[in-house]
């Protein structure tokens, strides 16, 4: 089982310098989630990082203040987390301070909005068909 | 014996149309699973040489038909309009698939709803993905609309 270690926003910077440090040399994936209606506050980053020597993986989560958003960048530890923050920051909404580039990645460039988050429509379009009367 | 008397005769429109079906050059334009179809039918197999059409082209400026192969994002549609531009007259654009056509599984914000909001089409291929005698068919109606259809549109 992957071992979950809940850090705190202002100590999540330097506990991901600690763990890579003790050597996990590699970042898996980062990504965020959405608690809308369900838990305060309301994002948390989930960070997966594994240890290619010890053999041993990691799951750190960290939960983001609702009002600032702001989650310090780890790109400077793990250069892989660059595309991964952007990604979260597209999706999400949630920023990361010290980014060298935090633009979309997904979306283009003027998308209004963050798809991935819970009160965000998924944009359906009604469809002809499924109205139609069945056929026996 | 050769003889370099020989004569045919016919019409400018129907020489211009023949021509126009027998060397229509799409475009590469696979975006999603319906590429790998479109290969397929490119190959050996199915063979879309005997149409005249095996040379997919990489630059729009040579090509005649736009083959639009899969699911096409908010992001792409600029680029897939700009690519449609850059072809010289006389073009058409084929949708292939569902997705292309419709937006097909894809009802969500990301994806364009049906490439006709974005280029005009002239023929729609059903199927997810069609396979390349469908591919072929869409083709050949296409062929069918340009030998029925006027010269300049």
């Amino acid at each position: 089982m992957t071992e979950v270690q809940h850090v705190d926003v202002k100590d999540y910077h330097q506990d991901i310098q600690t763990l890579f440090n003790e050597g996990y040399e590699m970042m898996v994936d980062l990504t965020a989630v959405d608690w809308f209606r369900k838990k305060e506050p309301r994002f948390e980053v989930v960070v997966n990082l594994l240890s290619l020597s010890k053999n041993k993986r990691k799951t750190i989560k960290v939960k983001v203040d609702d009002k600032t958003l702001t989650v310090p960048s780890i790109t400077d530890i793990y250069p892989g987390a660059n595309f991964y923050e952007r990604e979260v920051f597209d999706m999400f909404g949630i920023l990361f301070e010290n980014h060298p580039e935090l633009t979309r990645i997904l979306m283009p460039d003027d998308w209004i909005g963050y798809p991935l988050r819970k009160d965000y429509g998924s944009g359906r379009i009604p469809v002809q068909f499924k109205n139609a009367p069945k056929v026996d | 014996m050769y003889s370099p008397d020989n004569i045919f005769t016919t019409t400018i429109d129907k020489a211009v149309r023949w021509s126009r079906t027998q060397s229509m050059w799409p475009v590469t334009f696979g975006l999603a699973c319906c590429a790998i179809e479109m290969m397929a039918a490119g190959s050996a197999k199915y063979d879309l040489a005997r149409y005249g059409m095996e040379v997919f082209r990489a630059s729009p400026r040579q090509a005649d038909l736009m083959i639009v192969a899969g699911r096409v994002s908010q992001k792409m549609a600029p680029v897939l309009r700009q690519v449609y531009d850059q072809m010289a007259e006389p073009k058409w654009v084929i949708a292939m698939g569902a997705c292309s056509s419709t937006g097909g599984m894809f009802n969500n914000y990301a994806l364009v709803q049906g490439v006709d909001h974005i280029v005009p089409v002239d023929v729609y291929v059903p199927g997810c993905p069609p396979g390349p005698q469908s591919l072929m068919h869409g083709i050949l109606t296409l062929h069918d609309k340009i030998m029925a259809g006027e010269i300049n549109r």
